[in-house]
């Protein structure tokens, strides 16, 4: 069963120092295997985002180990680190964040131009292809500026799963949307895990969407209390 | 590190701020373009005026000094060997003018390799007669074809023609002489010599370099007119001048061939020594100019390129959290400044060399260099190599601080902080 585990932490802990030093985030121990579709729901505050910064591998201040398809990832270097975000994340936050230099197609493209698994070619291929699952492939060529939030959203997967990530991680990827377009974008997550055994790990404070999902991860005071 | 990502994602980013990066690139232009008409211009400048006197000296120049003796007779004494001799009144040994054995001396200095060209002289002080009146002055017997090989003779010849001098009994005599004597080309002109002799010699050209104690009393002939003249025999040479193909080796070889032929030689370098300084002061000078056009040229590149990372750093943040490592995220920056630098260096040039081609074509006449039409500009592709060498530098410098800082930039404070 060891290979099946995506993400697993041991003794996970946060401080903040400003202002005073204060723990954000206590011991953490928690495993994530592939296929689930995971949310951390809990108070604001109580370090969900953090932690999924810090299992983003973007935020490397922190004691304890992260392990992400059994790869001890603390302590290697940012060039490492950079490549492992690359190939085995993709992220979706609640700001979209597009580059919006580049058109639709380029900024899911993107990411495969770093990996430079694919020829370009392909990417193009592949990245229409995602489009096209989403129902955005007629917005390919329009710039980020020209989309509606929720469109920008299923950009922003398509650009999440341009690598095939091991996982995908939400950080509020509804939050900043209404009631449809989060349907819409839970409708596709959960789609990605039906179809796609896609793993995914989603903070949320939205108690509908967390309800839906296969396993909830409830936090409080940067503990994991169930 | 995939370089042609790197460069698409820098020439986006240059697109989204277009303006701002022609600015950028219109202050390096600016730059380069000063910088390269100053230094064509002045290195022009300094190439004319160190012609008027450089040109005119050979790089070695081999001739007999009239000194004392190094070897007294009491050196010679073994009694007073060891002791230290005290000699007073030592008057100098004229061991004469003429260069001895100067034939076989010119004829080896040919054939070395390190020497352009050789030219025999004869110099000689006389005076020029006009009626009752004696003016005192030089002439130059030259081998007229060597000596405008070495000298460009006849750039400074404004009147007549410098190879008229090999008729026999011709001259060519400087503007100041001319104008005192009212004598004009076709006189004749009246010589005598230290040492008594007349000649009467036609004048077939008139000389002048622009600096009047030199036009008062120079004269040129040829070789044999002036052995003629002094009275001596064809083997008579009171100078060999000698010009290299590398310049700066004249002091070693000057050396050398006093040891080899036995005479006394001075280099360029010792013999102009003041001017050496002028030109290297005007050049510190122009350099100087530029350096600091460009440095000013770099606080532009560093401030937009700084104003440019406030402005995208949500795209640096994303471009970090989907897998750009803190070192793409430098050479993104540092591609943007190495792009304004070339662009604008490369129009620099351009522009260097369109205002160098005009300051060459506005009239610059002055009474003292007849040859000298319009304002001297060197044009040496070293200056354009130093310029983009320059302008790629500095950009590069400019962007290292900002591309520094955006590589540290921490996505998570920025994708928190939304």
């Amino acid at each position: 069963m060891e290979n099946n585990v995506i993400l697993e932490t041991k003794g996970l802990s946060k401080y903040f120092y400003d202002p005073v030093k204060f723990q954000v985030l206590k011991e953490i121990e928690m495993r994530i295997n592939y296929g689930e579709f995971v949310s951390i729901v809990g108070k604001s505050g109580c370090g969900k985002s953090t932690l999924l910064y810090l299992l983003s591998t973007m935020d490397t201040a922190y004691e304890g180990q992260i392990y992400i398809h059994n790869e001890l990832v603390t302590g290697k270097t940012d060039r490492a680190l950079a490549l492992i975000r690359n190939e085995k994340i993709g992220f979706v936050f609640q700001f979209h964040y597009l580059l919006a230099e580049y058109n639709v197609l380029k900024n899911v493209m993107l990411p495969g131009m770093k990996l430079g698994k694919y020829s370009d070619q392909e990417l193009e291929n592949r990245a229409m292809k995602h489009l096209k699952t989403l129902d955005m492939e007629d917005q390919a060529l329009k710039m980020p500026i020209q989309l509606s939030g929720g469109q920008k959203q299923r950009v922003a997967i398509a650009r999440a799963l341009i690598n095939d990530p091991l996982i995908i991680m939400g950080d509020e990827p509804t939050g900043n949307l209404d009631k449809k377009n989060s349907d819409l974008v839970f409708d596709i997550f959960n789609r990605l895990t039906q179809e796609e055994k896609q793993t995914l790990l989603v903070v949320t404070h939205d108690t509908d969407f967390a309800n839906r999902t296969t396993r909830i991860i409830t936090m409080e005071d940067g503990k994991i209390i169930s | 590190m995939n370089f042609k990502l790197i460069l698409n994602i820098a020439f986006h980013l240059l697109q989204a701020r277009l303006k701002q990066t022609i600015v950028a690139a219109v202050g390096v232009t600016f730059s380069i373009a000063m910088f390269i008409a100053l230094v064509s211009f002045m290195n022009g400048l300094n190439d004319l005026l160190d012609g008027l006197m450089l040109n005119r000296t050979p790089h070695v120049l081999l001739y007999n000094e009239i000194k004392p003796s190094e070897n007294q007779p009491i050196f010679l004494s073994k009694e007073f060997k060891n002791n230290t001799n005290f000699i007073r009144s030592i008057k100098p040994k004229d061991i004469g003018k003429s260069i001895y054995n100067s034939k076989t001396i010119i004829s080896v200095l040919k054939k070395d390799i390190r020497v352009i060209d050789v030219a025999p002289k004869v110099t000689s002080p006389v005076f020029f007669n006009s009626g009752t009146i004696e003016i005192s002055g030089v002439i130059n017997g030259i081998d007229v074809l060597s000596e405008e090989k070495l000298f460009k003779i006849s750039d400074y010849i404004v009147d007549g023609n410098v190879t008229d001098l090999l008729q026999n009994n011709s001259i060519i005599i400087g503007k100041g002489l001319s104008d005192k004597m009212l004598l004009s080309k076709g006189d004749i002109i009246k010589i005598t010599t230290s040492k008594g002799n007349l000649a009467s010699l036609k004048i077939v050209g008139i000389s002048e370099i622009g600096i009047a104690e030199i036009d008062n009393v120079m004269s040129y002939t040829s070789l044999a007119t002036a052995q003629k003249i002094v009275g001596e025999s064809t083997n008579y040479i009171t100078d060999i001048q000698i010009n290299l193909y590398d310049m700066a080796s004249a002091p070693a070889v000057a050396k050398e061939f006093r040891n080899t032929f036995n005479l006394d030689t001075i280099d360029y370098q010792t013999a102009n020594s003041q001017f050496e300084t002028g030109s290297t002061v005007r050049s510190i000078i122009s350099y100087a100019v530029g350096v600091v056009l460009l440095i000013v040229a770099g606080f532009g590149i560093y401030n937009i390129l700084n104003m440019m990372i406030y402005e995208k750093m949500d795209s640096i943040a994303i471009l970090k959290a989907t897998g750009f490592s803190g070192n793409d995220v430098q050479w993104i920056f540092i591609s943007l400044s190495i792009i304004i630098g070339l662009a604008g260096g490369l129009f620099g040039l351009l522009f260097g060399y369109i205002f160098s081609s005009i300051i060459d074509i506005i009239p610059f006449e002055t009474a003292s260099l007849p040859t000298v039409k319009t304002y001297p500009i060197n044009y040496n592709p070293l200056y354009y190599g130093i310029g983009i060498t320059f302008a790629l530098f500095t950009t590069t410098i400019a962007g290292l601080f900002p591309a520094l800082k955006a590589s540290k930039i921490d996505p998570v404070e920025i994708i928190r902080g939304k």
